[in-house]
C-alpha cells in the first residue's frame, strides 16, 4: 500500500517570527517540519508496515528549494518527496496551495491514501486537505483520531466535539489527522544518515501543468493577540467547590 | 525546572570556528562524514534530549533510584521509557567502529551528543557514559571473540557497562585493590571481592550488565603492577548467545548521596563470579588508562553541562523576578533583578565561563580525533603532536571545568536568592548534582598532580610553551580588531604569567617534588584559565568576520569572550604567588596548631 503525506516546512515556532509586507510569515531562514505533520508521517509509516509493504511519499511546497523539514520526515522513514519550489507561489492562499499539492500528488506516483494534518501550525487555515480532495475528486475524511485500512476501504474514527464518528470510506481518499493520532517516532541515527540519499524531486508550478498562478485572498491586517485578562480569585471558605461547579456549569462544560 | 534549551548554535560555532571541525573531516579517517549530516544529527539529538530526557531530571532527583531487598535496583519511573527511546535512536553507537554497529564518527560528535544528554539529565547520562568506557576498554584490549560477543549490544545500549575499580581501602590508590581472581582451568576465572561506588552497577534499564572488574591473580606483585582486568557479565551467556543463569555478582546496597540521585551508586559483591580476562594478565592498570582520557574529558564536560543547565534556569528567573528599583528605572517601580549590576555580573560570569568550557572541552576532543586520524594515516609525528596536546588538555578539561562548575551552579543558586536554597525551585539540584564531578574519575587533586607530574614533563615543558607561543601570536591578531585591544593586552599578560609559572615549576619541580605538588592546584587553574582565554580569542577573531551565523549571536560571542579576557583572565596574576611559593608554608603549622 502506498501513502502520500502532505507536509509543510515552517519557520521554527520557538523563534520570534516576522511578517513580510503582504502580512504573510517570512520564510527566508531555515524551515523545519511542522510538528502537526509529523503525526501524519508516523500514521502513514504504521499503515504501510501493517499492510506488509509499500512506500510513504511526501509532497510539499516551500520557497528556495528548502528541504530541512523534508529530511526530518525522510529520516523518520518516508522514501521520497516531491517539492514544489516556485517564487511565483510566495504568499499563495489555501486554494492555490491545494491545487499545487494536488498536482504534486499526481507526480508522486500511485497511491491508495493521501494523509494531511488538519491544519498547519503557521497558517492555521485548516482547509487545504479538503480542497485537495475536491481537486483530486476523492472522498475527504477529516479530524481522524485513528485510521485502519481494510482491503479497499479505510476506517476512520473522526473526532467530534461530543465524541467520535466511525466513518468507512472507499480508497483512495484524503484523510486529515489530528495531533495525537499516533506518537511520532524520533528519527534514528541510521534514518538521518539514510535520508541524505533519498530522492527529492524539485518541480515548479509549470511542471505540474499549473500555468498562471493568482489568488483572490489576501491578509488585510494583522493584530496582536489580546492580552490575557486577570482571573477571578476566590478565597476558599470551605464551600468553594460550589462556585467551581457553578463556573463550569456556566461554561456548559459539565 | 525541567525545561532545557539545547545550545545547538553554540555547539556548531565552537566545532566550526574553535575546534576546526573542517580539519577533522578533511582527514582520511573521518572524510566519510560531512558537516551537514552531523548538524542534522545534532539537531535531532537536541530535540530528543529537550523533549524526552530533560523532563525526567527532576523526577530523577526527587524519587531517585531505590535498592530493593532482593538486590534489584528500581530507577525512577520516567527513566526506562526515555532510555528505551535512546536505545532505539542509535545515537550512542555513532563514534564507534562500524564493524560492531557503530558509524566511525569523530569523538567530537560523541562529545556533542554527550553534552546534550548530560545537560538534559546528568544522572541518567552516566549509564551510557559508563557503557562507553567499557566499550573503549573492550575495543582496545578485548579478544576478537569478546568484541563480537559483547560490543554490538553494548553499542546500541541494549546492554550496559560498568567500571569496577574502587574498594573501601583503594580509592585514588587503585594499586591497593584486594579483589581476587582464581583460574578455573577452563579459561574463565573466579572473581571474589567487594567493590564500592559502582555507577549503574545494578538497574532495571537493560537486560544485561557487563562489569569490568580490576582484580589480583595468584602470585601477582603488589601495587598497580599486579592488577588484571576481567569481564564479568551479570548473566552468563548460553552457547546461542541468549542470557543464561545469573552470575555471582550482586548489588548489596546503594549509597545515599548529595546529588545525582537518579544514578544508583552500588556496592557490588562478587562471590566466585565467573569472569574472563580482558587483555593480558597484570596489564589491568595500563588497560584502564587507555579509556581514562576519554572518561576524564567526559567528566570535564559534565562541568560545562550542569553549569549551562543551571545558568539557563537562573537567566530565566532573573528576568521574571522583580525586586528593587534599578538605577535609571522610574521611581517607585519594581525592576526585574537582571537589571541590577550584581546580578548582571553573576550572569555574565556564568555565560563567559560556559563559552570557555565549551571551547576547552571540544578542542580537547578535536585533538583526540586528530591524533587518531594522524595515527591511522601513518603520520607518527603529527599523531604525537596532537596526542601531546590532547594529553595536556585532559587534566585542564577535567579539573578546571568541574571546579568552575561548583562556582557557576553556586552563582545560579545565588541569583534565586532565598528561593534558590529551597528545593522546589530546582536550582539546588544543579548545585548538588555538580559537586561529584570534581571528585570522581580522579579527584581534581589527582588531575593537578597529573598536570605537574606527567604533562609538564612532556618535552621538558615545551608542549605547554608551544601552546603559549600560539596564544601570544593570537593576542597580536586580536589586538588588531576594533574594540578588542584590551582583551589582547590581558591575554599577552596572562601568557607571560603562565610562562613564569611554568618555567618555575620546570626548574624547581624535580628537586622539590613537595613544592611542585603544593603548587599544582593553583597552577592548574592558572594554566587552564589562560588556555580558555586563548581559545575564546580564537572564537572572537572568527566571530568578528564570520557570516555563517546570526549577527546578534556572533556579537554575543565576541562580547562574552572580551568579558572573560578583561575581567576573569586577570585573576591568573593572583595565582602566581601560590604557584611559586614553597610547600613549607603549607606545613608551617603542625596538625595540632591547625585546630
Amino acid at each position: 500500500m502506498n501513502v502520500i503525506v502532505c507536509v509543510k516546512q515552517i519557520p521554527d515556532p520557538a523563534l520570534p517570527g516576522e511578517l513580510d509586507a503582504d502580512n504573510t510569515l517570512k520564510r527566508d531562514g531555515k524551515l523545519i517540519l511542522d510538528e502537526s505533520d509529523s503525526y501524519g508521517v508516523e500514521m502513514a509509516l504504521q499503515l504501510v508496515t501493517a499492510a506488509g509493504g509499500g512506500a510513504v511519499s511526501l509532497v510539499s511546497m516551500a520557497p528556495n528549494e528548502e528541504v530541512s523539514g523534508l529530511r526530518t520526515a525522510l529520516a523518520m522513514g518516508a522514501e521520497k518527496a516531491v517539492l514544489v519550489s516556485d517564487p511565483s507561489l510566495a504568499g499563495a492562499d489555501a486554494l492555490t496551495t491545494a491545487k499545487v499539492l494536488a498536482g504534486a500528488v499526481g507526480k508522486a506516483g500511485d497511491y491508495d491514501l493521501v494523509i494531511a494534518g488538519t491544519e498547519s501550525s503557521d497558517g492555521y487555515t485548516g482547509t487545504v486537505p479538503e480542497q485537495i480532495a475536491e481537486v483530486l475528486g476523492l472522498p475527504s475524511v477529516t479530524f481522524a483520531k485513528s485510521i485502519a485500512v481494510d482491503g479497499d476501504t479505510v476506517k476512520v474514527e473522526r473526532q467530534t466535539e461530543a465524541g467520535y464518528d466511525e466513518v468507512t470510506c472507499p480508497l483512495p481518499a484524503v484523510v486529515s489527522v489530528t495531533a495525537g493520532v499516533v506518537e511520532p517516532r524520533y528519527p534514528s541515527f541510521k534514518g538521518i544518515m539514510a535520508a541524505k540519499s533519498k530522492p527529492v524531486e524539485n518541480v515548479t508550478a509549470a511542471d505540474l501543468g499549473i500555468e498562471s498562478v493568482s489568488w483572490a485572498q489576501s491578509i488585510t491586517a494583522v493584530e496582536d493577540a489580546p492580552a490575557r485578562e486577570a482571573g477571578e480569585i476566590i478565597e476558599d471558605d470551605g464551600e468553594t467547590f460550589n462556585k467551581i461547579v457553578e463556573y463550569l456549569d456556566n461554561l456548559k462544560v459539565i | 525546572m525541567s525545561t532545557y534549551t539545547p545550545p545547538t548554535d553554540d555547539i556548531r560555532f565552537v566545532m566550526t570556528h574553535v575546534a576546526d571541525l573542517d580539519g577533522i573531516l578533511a582527514t582520511e579517517q573521518f572524510g566519510h562524514v560531512d558537516a551537514d549530516s552531523l548538524a542534522a544529527v545534532l539537531d535531532e539529538v537536541a530535540r530528543f534530549m529537550a523533549d524526552e530526557v530533560a523532563p525526567t531530571n527532576v523526577d530523577g532527583d526527587r524519587i531517585g533510584s531505590q535498592w530493593q531487598p532482593d538486590g534489584t535496583v528500581v530507577t525512577p519511573p520516567s527513566f526506562a521509557p526515555a532510555y528505551d527511546k535512546w536505545v532505539a535512536s542509535g545515537f550512542g553507537a555513532m563514534p564507534f567502529e562500524a564493524e560492531f554497529g557503530g558509524a566511525d564518527f569523530p569523538w567530537i560528535s560523541a562529545i556533542a551528543v554527550q553534552e546534550l544528554f548530560t545537560s538534559a539529565n546528568m544522572a541518567l547520562s552516566l549509564c551510557p557514559l559508563l557503557t562507553q568506557g567499557a566499550i573503549d576498554a573492550i575495543l582496545a584490549h578485548g579478544s576478537d571473540e569478546q568484541k563480537a560477543t559483547y560490543l554490538p549490544k553494548m553499542m546500541t545500549g541494549e546492554w550496559t557497562g560498568t567500571m569496577n575499580l574502587t574498594e573501601p581501602q583503594a580509592g585514588s590508590d587503585v594499586g591497593a585493590v584486594t579483589t581476587k581472581a582464581e583460574p578455573n582451568g577452563d579459561g574463565s576465572w573466579s572473581i571474589t571481592g567487594q567493590k564500592i561506588f559502582i555507577t549503574f552497577g545494578e538497574h532495571d534499564l537493560a537486560e544485561q550488565i557487563m562489569h569490568l572488574v580490576l582484580a589480583r591473580t595468584p602470585g601477582s606483585p603488589p601495587g598497580t603492577k599486579g592488577i588484571s582486568m576481567f569481564l564479568v557479565p551479570k548473566f552468563l551467556l548460553n552457547d546461542d548467545g541468549s542470557l543464561g543463569e545469573r552470575n555471582g555478582a550482586s548489588c548489596v546496597s546503594i549509597e545515599h548521596k548529595l546529588g545525582i540521585h537518579g544514578s544508583p551508586t552500588c556496592v557490588m559483591s562478587f562471590e566466585g563470579a565467573s569472569g574472563w580476562l580482558v587483555g593480558e594478565e597484570l596489564d589491568g592498570m595500563k588497560n584502564m588508562f587507555t579509556m581514562m582520557n576519554n572518561a576524564r574529558l567526559s567528566v570535564g564536560l559534565q562541568g560545562l553541562c550542569i553549569s549551562d543547565r543551571a545558568y539557563q534556569q537562573s537567566l530565566e528567573y532573573a528576568q521574571e523576578r522583580d525586586q528593587g528599583t534599578a538605577i535609571g528605572a522610574e521611581k517607585g517601580t519594581s525592576s526585574p533583578i537582571i537589571e541590577h549590576p550584581d546580578v548582571r555580573r553573576m550572569l555574565m560570569t556564568q555565560r563567559a565561563w560556559i563559552d570557555a568550557m565549551r571551547a576547552l572541552t571540544y578542542t580537547n576532543a578535536a585533538a583526540l580525533d586528530r591524533a587518531d586520524a594522524a595515527a591511522a594515516s601513518g603520520d607518527s609525528d603529527e599523531a604525537r603532536r596532537w596526542r601531546e596536546l590532547a594529553d595536556l588538555m585532559i587534566p585542564l578539561s577535567k579539573g578546571v571545568c568541574t571546579d568552575v562548575c561548583n562556582e557557576m551552579t553556586s552563582l545560579a543558586l545565588q541569583i534565586h536568592g532565598g528561593m534558590g536554597y529551597v528545593e522546589e525551585t530546582g536550582a539546588a539540584q544543579h548545585y548538588r548534582d555538580a559537586r561529584i564531578a570534581a571528585i570522581y574519575e580522579g579527584t581534581n587533586g589527582i588531575q593537578a598532580a597529573d598536570l605537574v607530574g606527567r604533562k609538564l614533563a612532556m618535552r621538558g615543558g615545551a608542549v605547554i610553551t608551544d601552546l603559549l607561543d600560539e596564544f601570544e601570536s593570537r593576542a597580536e591578531e586580536l589586538g588588531a580588531i576594533d574594540g578588542l585591544s584590551t582583551f589582547a593586552d590581558r591575554l599577552a599578560e596572562a601568557v607571560g604569567t603562565a610562562r613564569t609559572a611554568t618555567a618555575h615549576l620546570v626548574e624547581h619541580g624535580p628537586s622539590d617534588p613537595r613544592s611542585l605538588l603544593a603548587a599544582s592546584g593553583p597552577y592548574l587553574r592558572l594554566l587552564g584559565t589562560t588556555v580558555c582565554a586563548g581559545l575564546l580569542a580564537k572564537g572572537a577573531i572568527a566571530a568578528s568576520s564570520a557570516d555563517d551565523f546570526d549577527p546578534a549571536f556572533l556579537e554575543a560571542k565576541v562580547t562574552s569572550a572580551k568579558f572573560f579576557g578583561e575581567q576573569i583572565l586577570p585573576t591568573t596574576a593572583g595565582l602566581l604567588a601560590a604557584v611559586t611559593s614553597p610547600a613549607d608554608d603549607l606545613y608551617a603549622l603542625t596538625p595540632t596548631q591547625l585546630l
